[in-house]
């Protein structure tokens, strides 16, 4: 048994690592700007739609103002890579300022709010967005409101694959740091509370803590992705922090699986190639002007055929598959057995 | 004479704009199974819950241990030493079974494994699945797993409700030994429906008719007395 369940987790290892030699050998194969330039949006929307899952996935928070962190950490680096010369010591910087500011945003923001019920939770979420969403429009000198400014990215990042390879760094280390963390027994009891707020309250735990450092790790992880998505435009506008990005991250878990952790990551696949190749038909089909309809019809069928998302449906299916086996070999007749032994 | 380790006195809760509990009045003696009876909706599983600070009292006051613990919020409630098996189990359906039991130790110490140990002597089929997801579990064995999971939780008491609803008759059975055999170890408060099963388990019985105590007793007070069963709880 434990020697099956080893072999099982051993070609989950072996998939990853085949797709993340498929990732890093890209660049060289397919010698495609366009593809390369997607591909970094995806990495950095699958970093952004993980830290959603953390919230959604596995803590059972809905929030509907997770892009104030995104956008925090896209300003941080747009502004301090503006206001200095554009080092990857200050880009770095401009990271850790953006993730001590979430950190602290998302802290006051969770320990005011994740006392209320789901729906009066997600409502305050999406005020206090609309609120740092009108700050950051209104505070001009700073900002530059809705015009937003460019700025100038490390010299090393002008080469599209170093840019690249970094956010894939940032995604496989997040990926693995996440993958951790909801697997250390304080990820567990996150799951606990997901599924039953008030019976992990009679266990012992006060549960509005366990929310405030879900809270606080996912608006982290977000403003990493915002870093990381304002130096890969070379300009930043109000735009990161509006409701569009949070409903992508929203829809990103949704598709790809609830709670999965890789689900996310293909969601953000699915969706980001989804608007590429949908807004780029517009060209040769003129009914593609009206892309996003389609882009609605995807999400209708993805809901419809895989209602726990594409990751979450597969991850089903194999589970009933394994019970069926198992059933399958407890009611065995004895010369069934005999033969498949 | 055995020491009070829980009292309630004069408990009145209220939900929304129902008055509840009108007045509960009960005592739990260390070491004993003490059962709460009474028609459905008489108030049984909300005492439990206003134990546990889910329902909070309104008026009157809950001691454990000493200590007033009528204010304090569930989950100091809980750490104080009080493990709770709702009505419905409350089984984290996405973790295994190891993980249910990881989240109910709070934190691993030697106190805790052996108590793990124990509990798994008791309820065997939860060893048997222990790497399966808890939602994947049948009723009578989320049952064993919910009451194992209370029993780790550092419990002084435990507060059981209704462990046998809707459960099959082998099972019931197997329950009940079960919780005779924690009973050694551990105070509990039942509520129990099944009149046969609370009159072979318990050593004190409280009568609750609409939210209040009506009568309080040795159980075999109770078996002998048709009028009270008859009145109360409709058999006789």
């Amino acid at each position: 048994m434990g020697m099956k369940t080893t072999n099982l987790v051993s070609k989950y290892h072996i998939f990853f690592f085949v797709i993340l030699i498929f990732l890093i050998a890209f660049p060289f194969v397919a010698d495609s700007r366009t593809l390369t330039i997607l591909f970094t949006q995806i990495f950095i929307f699958a970093i952004l739609a993980m830290s959603y899952d953390l919230l959604l996935g596995y803590t059972g928070i809905v929030s509907f103002g997770h892009a104030m962190f995104f956008g925090i950490g896209a300003y941080a680096t747009a502004i301090l890579l503006n206001t200095f010369e554009p080092t990857i010591g200050v880009f770095i910087g401009s990271m850790i300022v953006g993730i001590l500011l979430s950190a602290i945003v998302s802290f006051f923001v969770g320990l005011l709010t994740l006392r209320l019920k789901s729906h009066f939770f997600a409502m305050l979420t999406l005020a206090i967005s609309g609120l740092l969403l009108v700050v950051a429009e209104k505070w001009r000198t700073v900002t530059k409101g809705n015009d937003g400014f460019t700025f100038r990215a490390p010299d090393i990042f002008k080469d599209r694959i170093v840019f690249y390879f970094c956010v894939l760094a940032c995604l496989v280390i997040v990926f693995l740091l996440l993958r951790r963390f909801v697997a250390s027994p304080l990820g567990k009891v996150l799951i606990a509370v997901r599924e039953n707020e008030q019976r992990t309250r009679s266990l012992g735990f006060k549960t509005l803590h366990y929310k405030v450092i879900s809270s606080v790790v996912a608006g982290v992880v977000a403003s990493l992705a915002g870093s990381l998505y304002a130096v890969s435009l070379r300009f930043v506008n109000t735009s990161v922090m509006t409701m569009d990005i949070t409903l992508d991250a929203l829809l990103m878990t949704i598709i790809g699986g609830v709670g999965t952790l890789v689900g996310p990551i293909v969601g953000s696949v699915v969706i980001e190639f989804a608007q590429h190749y949908l807004s780029g038909l517009a060209r040769e089909f003129p009914i593609f002007e009206r892309w996003i309809i389609f882009f609605g019809i995807i999400y209708i069928l993805a809901v419809v055929f895989f209602p726990k998302g594409i990751v979450g449906s597969i991850q089903m299916q194999i589970s009933k598959w394994k019970s069926k086996k198992e059933v399958r070999k407890t009611f065995a007749l004895p010369e069934d057995k005999e033969r498949a032994s | 004479m055995m020491e009070s380790l829980l009292k309630l006195h004069n408990i009145h809760t209220h939900i929304g704009q129902f008055h509840i509990l009108q007045g509960i009045n009960f005592e739990a003696k260390a070491g004993e199974v003490s059962v709460l009876l009474g028609r459905n909706g008489a108030g049984k599983t909300t005492t439990l819950k206003t134990i546990m600070g889910l329902t909070p009292a309104s008026n009157g006051t809950i001691t454990f241990l000493d200590e007033n613990i009528e204010k304090k919020p569930t989950y100091d409630i809980a750490k104080i030493g009080i493990g709770y098996v709702p009505e419905d189990q409350g089984i984290f359906g996405q973790l295994t079974v190891e993980e249910n039991m990881k989240v109910a130790m709070r934190k691993v110490t030697d106190d805790a494994l052996e108590k793990q140990d124990y509990v798994l002597e008791l309820f065997p089929d939860l060893k048997k699945f222990w790497k399966k997801a808890g939602g994947h579990l049948s009723g009578g064995q989320k049952q064993m797993l919910s009451m194992a999971r209370a029993f780790v939780n550092d419990s002084k008491l435990l507060l059981i409700d209704e462990p046998s609803k809707g459960l099959a008759p082998i099972v019931v059975e197997k329950v009940m030994e079960a919780i005779m055999e924690m009973k050694k170890r551990t105070t509990i408060v039942l509520v129990e429906q099944n009149f046969i099963m609370a009159s072979r388990i318990g050593d004190t019985f409280t009568l609750i008719d609409d939210g209040r105590t009506v009568q309080q007793g040795a159980m075999n007070e109770l078996i002998a007395d048709d009028e009270l069963k008859r009145k109360y709880l409709g058999i006789g």
